[in-house]
């Protein structure tokens, strides 16, 4: 028995330490194995651990502020809290949102809107939850965030319009980075709650006002918490430029609320230096509500609306410049020599031209009429007279030199360059040749002649200066110098006249509004009534309707052109009143107000009007 | 060295002869062992005794009270609870198949009153004590042979095939490597073992083609290729080998991993505690624990070398094969070398199942070393 004993104990021995010997192998390979993950490739896995450790946050920079010609700011920024979601920190997509909607109030398709952005971008890019939270939300949220893990909350900047509407079409708006863009070499334009400029001087200066983003170094734990910060002052974020605009806040707001109600187009410009204190176009939209994110509804009513808010009309929107034109026409032909001005025409109320009559819009004529009598009174058949004798091609030139045709789009774009027709256009655009009626309405501003608001304020800028103003709105843009226009100034001077009588003279057809107001500074301009609808002989015999009998879409445009003072030009304003009816009545009073509001921010103006008190206890006694 | 030679055997021992042959290396490696735990799970808690570096420390205290008082009693008790043991052990394995709990898909649990046992845990040192019974009243020439072969598979297979349907594929191959290595080491003729081995090869292959469930498939083809998928299933083994490589040679310092303190390592503070021990005590630290583990295995066999009877030395060899497995299995598991299957780290892991089941084999273990004379018949036991 002890003999079998000793026999097992033996075989048990041997099995062991084949066993054993194993074993040993098996340890030797684990230390095999330890000592390449440890030692030989530790400086890898050192580095892979260094980059779970740190994380680089992207600082977006503090965009740059846009402001008014005194430095009133039109865009600033404000704080805007908001929660970021980091989706490969997510275990739970769905117990997340469920827990998130217990604290902040969540959109019911953000679900569905993390998914989509997961999709659209890496997995590594935060998509916004949230934002534009109040300080007792985010506060809320910050105090769960152990319990939500993937959500990062962070203070970032909302942009702010102080002016609204007023402003909208200039200032223009930021919003989301377009996903057709590409955001291949600008980290930035990825980072989920960057803001890029969409329309606007916010576009067109976007470069300048967005800055260079700084970087964070932070310690984060796996499920994405900041441990702590590590700043390196290397990767601070360095904020955009501020960008200085000609506007002048104070007269723009005024000048939109002066027009409040009303689809029009005001644009100001300054005669000495071309610049822009006023362009406005309204009625606006509210810039605020794209910066936050616009509703669906809410871009639908401003889209489908018959004024066309989206639309800035001061730069783009096209109008037969009507009566303005007559001035123009008027130097024109003393500049071809064929009328010396003192040169008298009669008018009956109409003209014949072949078998076609022309009419004047007052029925019963204005007798004879001279130049400056045509211009105060804006006299039709004066002027189709003049265009007759002056032909379609004298006419083009000339506006051409005014500024007609020339898109002015002033650096942010939504200019146009309107229409100025000749022989060659029409056969070129309808394949027939120019008849002599179409040049006769040329010269009263209709038919085919299409001119933006802000062409008909250059136009009026260099009537009353003689050089050719160019208008800019973004500062450092000015042009020094105009040259002078192909006019003399006897010639300017008689069109200056006739401006001059239509606001000052009681035959002139603004007189009745009552003069500029300020001092005994006079004021010059012209009346425009733009048709937009064909009058057919049939109605003319009958009656001509009245605007408020039409619908609005067909009722007159209201143009009024003026500067001041007339003695020495500093403004020249422009405004239309889209389908406003008659320009005296409807334009000249907003744009003299407006014309007047500047006037009162002018230095030489307020030293001649309180020169003027002075004076009175100066030599006099 | 002739001392077992000479000695007689012995049929009873006084306490204090136990006590005095107590195998006091064995006791001190455990502990060491133990205090290794401790340090590593008090440095991921940041540095503090709660909530677990303390309660480690007393749980092994405790188990090895119970380890002493085991190692003492008579070895006839353990020889016949061998049998019983075993059966109740199967028998809780089959009440897990209809009553089990299950928690996180796997039905691992049986509630038993107020506490929850895990059947398979039972098993693992049940079948070490039943084969080692079996064998130890089996003539050598006869357990070479054929016939005597088809119960002990039954005894090895039933539970295996137990544990994999719960599932616990982890367990599952320690249980049946445990019971195949006793086999071994009991005398099973080389040509045998050369055919089970083919038969095994060819089965185990089958099994992974057909038998897999999806969640044990993802895993190995997420062990084969773990950069596959960083973020999803991949991600643990991933982190686990930037920490423990990130160490280096001496680590990152006490209380220093940063892969552990930022929660980049799953399971920290139970499968992959070696991961946290190797980021901050580098290759010198976890060569430390590989040695320690080694010598605590050369002192369990050499204990079984010396046994003077069949039960002994297969009892405490098969301790040894089940502690060396989990060590090499969850090493390897940290480190990449095989899929995560869930296996602790005997000792240094946080979790009282596996401290329990470990502890009380190496009071068998001690036991054996203390009654490594006496006197055991082949036959029935003093019991049954």
């Amino acid at each position: 028995m002890a003999g079998r004993g000793e026999d097992a104990r033996g075989l048990f021995t041997r099995r062991a330490l084949v066993l054993s010997g194993a074993g040993v192998a098996a340890f030797g390979a684990l230390t095999a194995r330890l000592y390449k993950l440890q030692i030989l490739e530790s400086d890898r896995y050192r580095g892979l651990s260094d980059e779970n450790q740190f994380n680089y946050q992207l600082l977006p920079p503090s965009r740059g502020q846009i402001l008014d010609r005194d430095g009133v700011p039109l865009a600033k920024n404000a704080d805007n809290f908001r929660l970021l979601l980091e989706p490969e920190q997510v275990p739970d997509l769905d117990d997340l949102l469920a827990r998130l909607s217990k604290i902040i109030p969540l959109r019911n398709d953000m679900h569905e809107r993390i998914r989509k952005s997961l999709k659209r971008r890496s997995k590594s890019t935060a998509v916004v939850l949230a934002e534009n939270l109040d300080w007792a939300q985010f506060a809320a949220a910050n105090l769960q965030l152990p319990e939500l893990p993937g959500v990062r909350p962070e203070v970032g900047e909302l942009r702010i319009y102080p002016d609204g509407a007023s402003m909208a079409h200039v200032i223009g708006y930021v919003g989301r980075v377009p996903e057709s863009m590409d955001t291949e070499d600008e980290p930035l334009l990825r980072h989920p709650g960057f803001r890029i400029g969409r329309t606007g001087a916010e576009k067109a200066l976007d470069k300048k006002l967005r800055g260079h983003a700084g970087a964070l170094k932070v310690e984060v734990s796996a499920l994405g918490r900041v441990v702590r910060e590590l700043p390196d002052p290397a990767t601070i974020a360095r904020p955009g430029d501020d960008v200085e605009l000609t506007l002048d806040q104070r007269v723009q707001s005024f000048a939109a609320a002066r027009l409040k109600g009303q689809s029009a187009a005001v644009c100001a410009i300054d005669i000495d230096t071309g610049a822009v204190p006023v362009l406005l176009s309204t009625p606006g939209f509210d810039p605020n509500l794209f910066a936050k994110g616009i509703s669906g509804p809410d871009y639908r009513s401003l889209l489908e609306d018959e004024f066309k808010p989206l639309f800035n009309k001061a730069l783009g929107g096209t109008y037969p410049p009507a009566s303005c034109i007559k001035p123009v026409i008027a130097v024109t032909a003393l500049r071809q020599g064929i009328t010396d001005g003192h040169e008298r025409v009669l008018c009956t109320g109409k003209i014949k031209l072949g078998d076609r009559e022309f009419h004047c819009w007052k029925r019963s004529g204005h007798g004879p009429v001279n130049m400056l009598g045509a211009i105060g009174k804006s006299c039709d058949i004066y002027f189709y007279e003049m265009a007759r004798r002056l032909g379609i091609d004298n006419i083009r030139d000339a506006v051409h030199e005014f500024g007609f045709g020339e898109n002015f789009d002033l650096g942010i774009g939504g200019g146009n360059t309107g229409l100025v027709p000749d022989q060659a256009w029409k056969r070129a655009r309808f394949g027939t040749s120019w008849s002599q009626g179409e040049t006769l309405i040329a010269g009263i501003g209709q038919g085919y002649l299409a001119t933006t608001p802000i062409q008909l304020a250059v136009m009026t800028a260099r009537l009353a200066s003689g050089v050719k103003v160019m208008p800019y709105l973004i500062k450092g843009e000015e042009q020094h110098g105009f040259g002078e226009l192909g006019f003399s100034t006897a010639g300017l001077g008689a069109a200056r006249a006739g401006m001059i009588a239509v606001c000052e003279a009681p035959w002139g057809t603004a007189y009745r509004m009552g003069g500029l107001g300020l001092g005994d500074l006079k004021m010059a301009g012209k009346t425009g009534t733009g048709q937009v609808r064909r009058i057919t002989k049939v109605e003319r015999d009958d009656r001509v309707r009245k605007n408020s009998e039409l619908p609005w879409r067909l009722r007159d445009h209201a143009l009024f052109v003026t500067y001041a003072p007339a003695d020495a030009p500093r403004y020249a304003v422009a405004v239309v009143v889209e389908h406003g009816g008659g320009g005296s009545v409807v334009a000249a009073p907003p744009a003299r107000d407006i014309l007047r509001e500047l006037l009162r921010e002018d230095p030489a103006t307020l030293a001649r009007l309180s020169g003027v008190g002075t004076s009175a206890k100066g030599p006099a006694t | 060295m002739n001392e077992f030679r000479v000695a007689r055997l012995e049929r009873t021992l006084s306490l204090r002869a136990k006590i005095v042959r107590i195998n006091w290396l064995l006791v001190v490696l455990l502990c060491l062992a133990a205090m290794i735990g401790v340090a590593v799970l008090y440095s991921i808690a940041d540095g503090s005794w709660t909530p677990r570096a303390a309660q480690h420390a007393v749980r092994f205290g405790v188990f090895l009270l119970i380890m002493l008082s085991l190692a003492l009693i008579d070895i006839r008790w353990w020889m016949a609870l061998a049998y019983p043991t075993y059966i109740v052990a199967l028998l809780l394995l089959v009440g897990v198949e209809f009553f089990g709990v299950k928690v996180m898909g796997a039905q691992r649990w049986l509630d038993v009153g107020p506490i929850r046992i895990q059947p398979a845990e039972i098993m693992k040192l049940a079948l070490v004590l039943a084969l080692a019974r079996y064998y130890h009243s089996l003539a050598i020439e006869r357990a070479t042979s054929l016939r005597h072969i088809a119960l002990p598979s039954l005894m090895i297979i039933a539970p295996v095939l137990l544990i994999l349907h719960q599932p616990d594929l982890g367990t599952a191959m320690l249980v049946g490597a445990t019971g195949a290595a006793i086999v071994f080491l009991a005398g099973l003729s080389w040509r045998i073992i050369t055919l089970g081995g083919i038969t095994g090869l060819i089965g185990g292959v089958a099994f992974l083609i057909f038998g897999l469930h999806d969640y044990q498939r993802a895993r190995i083809e997420t062990f084969l290729n773990p950069e596959r998928d960083p973020l999803g299933a991949g991600y643990h083994i991933l982190q686990s080998k930037i920490a423990l490589g990130s160490g280096g040679l001496v680590g990152k310092g006490f209380l220093g991993g940063t892969q552990s303190h930022l929660n980049f390592l799953p399971e920290k503070q139970t499968d992959f505690v070696f991961t946290a021990l190797g980021e901050e005590f580098g290759f010198i630290g976890t060569l430390s624990v590989l040695v320690l583990f080694a010598l605590i295995l050369f002192t369990g066999m050499m204990i079984a070398g010396r046994a003077r009877h069949s039960f002994g030395r297969l009892a405490a060899a098969g301790v040894c094969v089940t502690f060396a497995l989990y060590v090499l299995v969850n090493i390897s598991m940290v480190m990449g070398l095989i899929p995560v299957v869930g296996v602790p780290l005997p000792l240094i892991s946080y979790g009282g199942t596996v401290m329990l089941t470990v502890m009380i084999g190496f009071a068998l273990v001690m036991n054996i070393h203390i009654h490594r004379n006496a006197e055991l018949p082949s036959g029935r036991g003093f019991l049954i």
